[in-house]
């Protein structure tokens, strides 16, 4: 048997925190490829101390669903898990390139895969242009369009700036975007000034952040001057300086991102089958019917 | 006719399995005489494979079907939670039999889960808050809605502790098989199951406070300094059964336990939990701070309204203090009064918090 444990931060204050690893595992379950498929958060429960031991599978394959490479991911899920053998060096990553590892857990006789964060596995890039499409409902959206992925910043992980610019960097390289930049929370080049950086009228602003909550929803349209008051909302897109501003919210609740937690799982040698496949078509089929609502 | 489907299975596996012995709860099979042996505890006789298979509605049989070819899982949590939530230790197949044919019903937390007997012996689940046991709620089969019906409680407030015993009325899972059960029981209360099997097998891994604080990094690297009466004070804020109803097994050390009681609970805590960890540094925060003195006027009964208004907000009861109710001192009114007459920019009694800084 083999499952897959989707890890998060949760929250002891915002009850919507846990809300995109459930349904990503909901996409996940519905595809068949494991045996079990449970949900685990530093901050809710089951916590990453105890979910190991609620699977009665031998093999585990560990998707962290944070967005980089760093503190959580290096220091606080291997050691909660009980991975002792675990070594950062074993990932043998610079910052955004983290592949997977196979360990022992301390507490149970079980295989585990601890794999790198969906936020720098390269198909998230494809995660961000699906969000593109699905906030402007336009499959073919790029032509005339600028793009900014915004990131938080530095202050609190220095390989945090390093996921926004390798996705900007590969969007770019794709040539679907008239411009893309990376801009950021708390250092330059700041996302409130995120009008200056285009050329393009139309901007597309998407969130490289794993859950929406205090800053998705309430710093970023405040600075960028979407809106005065989170509370009163804002349009999509909304008019700022002459551009149009096309704010998505963050990425990680886009329903594909379920595919980005099963090709870590794939990359780490799980028994899939077919279910990538299956869970990109409907993934994208949703995110399309989603954005016409 | 699809009544006799459960029991066509039975007969097969019995068929099957008789050449290899069967012995299980009570019941007995094995090769004998060119026939088998049948041995219950109120029958014992030699039958042949014709024989086997009409014994298939025997309750022995039907029982044995269930635990060894439906459920499975041996060593499993899941296998022992159902056997314990039926007794099967306890109690005999027929007493077994006649309890589930009107619902075998256990408390797990806050939550009732019942044992129904069904065709050929198999077993139906259901799962809901104990008061809600005999009333008409909201039914569900897929136990994957549980996370969502119980983030809530009954005004709304999101549950950070999934254990805190104000798990939300009105909805009960039901017809769900074993595995089903299992998993709802598990998404209401993450990873009890799991523990509590560990703890009846005599290998719960407990983490006593200082190996937990020493693990800490980051922001919560400092909790190691929160002191052994402020852990104390700690335990008795968050972990007693009015707050939380696992049953902690944690104490201090391994050989210094806290006096607070552990709780009665089920299912136990094997260490403190994230919840306890963050309130932890914010009291250790606050334990830096030396004690001063303070004069303050009051009358006897504004001295009793301050510890009136300290004890509704620690048992929680403020919201059930009435409006008008102008003789509890936790009272709105009464306590906009007391504002109103003792408290200035400078704060109670006109006293400051800091005197020096305005000196
Ligand atoms: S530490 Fe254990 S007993 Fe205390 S609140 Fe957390 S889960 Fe409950």
């Amino acid at each position: 048997m083999q499952a897959l444990v989707i890890v998060g931060h949760g929250s002891h204050l915002n009850p919507g925190s846990s809300d995109p690893a459930f349904s990503h595992a909901d996409t996940i379950r519905a595809s068949g490829a494991f045996d079990e498929v449970r949900e685990a958060f530093w901050k809710e429960e089951p916590s990453f101390r105890e979910v190991l031991r609620t699977l009665e599978s031998e093999e585990v394959f560990v998707v962290p669903l944070f967005i980089s490479e760093g503190y959580f991911t290096e220091q606080v899920i291997p050691r909660e898990l009980r991975l002792s053998d675990w070594d950062p060096e074993d990932w043998d990553s610079d910052g955004t390139d983290a592949d997977h590892v196979t360990v022992q857990a301390g507490d149970v006789d079980k295989t585990v895969h601890y794999c790198g964060p969906v936020g720098t596995h390269d198909s998230m890039s494809d995660v961000i242009v699906e969000r593109a499409k699905s906030i402007t409902d336009d499959p073919d959206v790029g032509e005339g369009f600028g793009l900014a992925v915004v990131g938080h910043g530095t202050e609190r992980n220095e390989n945090s700036a390093k996921a926004i610019h390798y996705h900007a960097d590969r969007i770019r390289e794709s040539g679907r975007f008239e411009e893309v930049k990376a801009v950021f929370m708390d250092e330059d080049p700041e996302v409130d000034d995120v009008t200056e950086f285009f050329e393009a009228e139309d901007v597309v602003v998407v969130p490289l952040f794993v859950a929406d909550g205090f800053h998705t929803q309430e710093d970023i349209p405040e600075d960028m001057g979407l809106t005065d008051d989170y509370r009163t909302g804002y349009d999509v897109p909304t008019e700022v300086d002459g551009h149009r501003i096309w704010y998505s919210g963050a990425v990680g609740t886009e329903p594909l991102v379920a595919d980005v937690i099963l090709e870590r799982a794939d990359d780490a040698g799980a028994d899939l089958a077919d279910a990538i496949e299956r869970v990109r078509r409907r993934t994208e089929s949703e995110g399309a019917a989603s954005a016409g609502d | 006719m699809s009544a006799s489907a459960p029991l066509e299975d039975v007969a097969d596996a019995l068929a099957e399995h008789a050449d290899d012995g069967i012995d299980f709860d009570g019941l007995v099979v094995e090769p004998a005489d060119g026939g088998y042996r049948w041995e219950t505890p109120d029958e014992q006789v030699t039958v042949g494979e014709d024989g086997l298979r009409e014994r298939a509605d025997d309750p022995y049989a039907t029982n044995w079907y269930y635990w060894e070819r439906v459920v499975a899982g041996h060593d499993t949590p899941r296998r022992a939670f159902l056997r314990w939530l039926e007794g099967a230790d306890d109690l005999g197949v027929p007493e077994r039999y006649d309890e589930l044919r009107g619902g075998h019903t256990r408390s797990w937390g806050e939550l009732a889960v019942t044992a129904v007997l069904s065709e050929g012996g198999r077993r139906r689940y259901e799962v809901r808050h104990e008061d809600d046991l005999g009333e008409d709620v909201d039914a569900y089969t897929d136990p994957l809605e549980a996370r969502h019906l119980v983030k809530h409680d009954d005004e709304g407030r999101y549950r950070p502790l999934s254990t805190a015993p104000s798990l939300p009325h009105g909805w009960a899972f039901v017809d769900l098989d074993g595995g089903e059960a299992v998993q709802t029981v598990e998404y209401v209360y993450p990873a009890t199951v799991s523990n509590w099997h560990r703890e009846r097998e005599g290998d719960l891994d407990v983490d006593h406070w200082d190996e937990v604080a020493e693990r800490q990094t980051g922001i919560y690297g400092i909790v190691e300094q929160l002191d052994g009466d402020a852990l104390e004070w700690a335990a008795e804020a968050c972990c007693v059964d009015s707050q939380c109803l696992k049953r902690r097994e944690w104490d201090e050390s391994d050989d210094e336990e806290l006096d607070v009681p552990r709780g009665d609970g089920e299912f136990p805590c094997r260490e403190p939990c994230s919840l306890f960890v963050a309130a932890a540094r914010k009291f250790t925060t606050l334990e830096r701070e030396e004690s001063r003195e303070y004069t303050f006027e009051l009358t006897p009964a504004e001295k009793e309204q301050l510890e009136d208004i300290v004890d509704a907000v620690a048992d929680g009861r403020t919201d059930e203090i009435r409006e008008a109710d102008v003789n509890e001192g936790a009272n709105r009114y009464r306590a906009r009064f007391l504002r109103a007459k003792r408290m200035d920019d400078r704060g109670l009694s006109g006293t400051p918090t800091y005197p020096e800084d305005h000196e």
